[in-house]
């Protein structure tokens, strides 16, 4: 069996129906889980006291806003090469899902930020490239309502995205191409000198593990609503051709 | 229960009020346009069903 069968609208619509109600399920319970040992059962930081609590949505939030933009462009490359429409509307169903994390991850940076460098906001490598993040990502959900055509809207948005995962890559690595900023290095690192202590990383990798499977439960049901519309304008296309 | 917070009470638990707020939007907006997708496809199927025969 080819990966592309998922390609085909109908198999992808067996598939996901199926697939959805055990990512919704693990994602309750992963974030469940998660949030509340992070929240309640974890100590306060002995730097930044209690304002670690926010590291259980400001980093899962943080990588999901990349990792998403980086889901998009691989399915936009499938776009464009291939021409399969469901990677196409894929990657637009994953739009909105992006911006709201990079939305998470800037206002919980802002809220974290304050009491800690005296600011909500500086021209800091990793927060300015997350700021431009946000803005390709709206750059690119208002170009897929500007164009008329799907097809059309798909090659444009395609480019985009290429264009944009730059921008993507910046905020994944300005801390560590630019080290004159606010923001502190990687939270996560193969390095385990780098990592977060202990007490705080298994709460913290079950709530990325929350937000990976939101994030799957999500794009699922938003690209089967893609398919949805897009069948309906085909069919209404047909009925003013009769 | 609730753990003490101290003096950034209104950091942590504005973070996690934003963030509710956000995910909630992008919840209820997913499944407002999943609604209107499923309604508008049986319209035009049933139309369509209709016109075949």
């Amino acid at each position: 069996m080819s990966i592309w069968e998922y390609a085909n609208p109908k198999k992808f619509m067996q598939t996901s129906a199926w697939l959805l109600p055990w990512a919704v399920g693990l994602t309750v319970l992963c974030l469940g889980i998660g949030l509340i040992w992070g929240f309640f059962f974890t100590p306060d930081d002995y730097k930044q006291g209690a304002t670690v609590k926010i590291i259980y949505i400001h980093v899962p939030a943080a990588m999901m806003a990349i990792n998403v933009w980086v889901m998009m462009l691989v399915t936009s490359l499938i776009w464009i090469v291939r021409r399969h429409h469901v990677s196409a509307l894929a990657a637009k169903a994953a739009a909105p899902i992006g911006l709201t994390f990079t939305l998470i991850a800037l206002v919980t940076g802002a809220f974290w930020g304050q009491p800690m460098w005296g600011t909500w906001w500086a021209w800091d490598p990793r927060l300015t490239s997350f700021l431009v993040l946000c803005l390709f990502y709206l750059g690119y959900i208002a170009l897929w309502q500007a164009v008329e055509n799907p097809d059309t809207a798909a090659d444009l948005t395609g480019v985009l995205c290429v264009v944009g995962s730059v921008f993507a890559m910046l905020s994944r690595y300005a801390v560590n191409f630019w080290n004159q900023g606010l923001h502190q290095g990687a939270s996560l690192s193969m390095d385990a000198k780098e990592n977060v202590s202990d007490v705080f990383w298994l709460p913290l990798l079950i709530c990325i593990a929350g937000f990976v499977l939101l994030f799957i439960a999500l794009v699922l049901m938003r690209t089967r609503t893609e398919i949805r519309t897009r069948r309906a304008q085909a069919l209404m296309a047909r009925e003013r051709l009769a | 229960m609730m753990p003490d917070l101290g003096k950034y009470a209104f950091a942590v638990l504005a973070s996690y009020g934003a963030t509710v707020v956000l995910l909630a939007a992008l919840v209820a907006l997913s499944f407002w346009q999943r609604a209107r997708a499923k309604r508008l496809l049986d319209e035009v199927e049933a139309r369509a069903g209709k016109t075949d025969g």
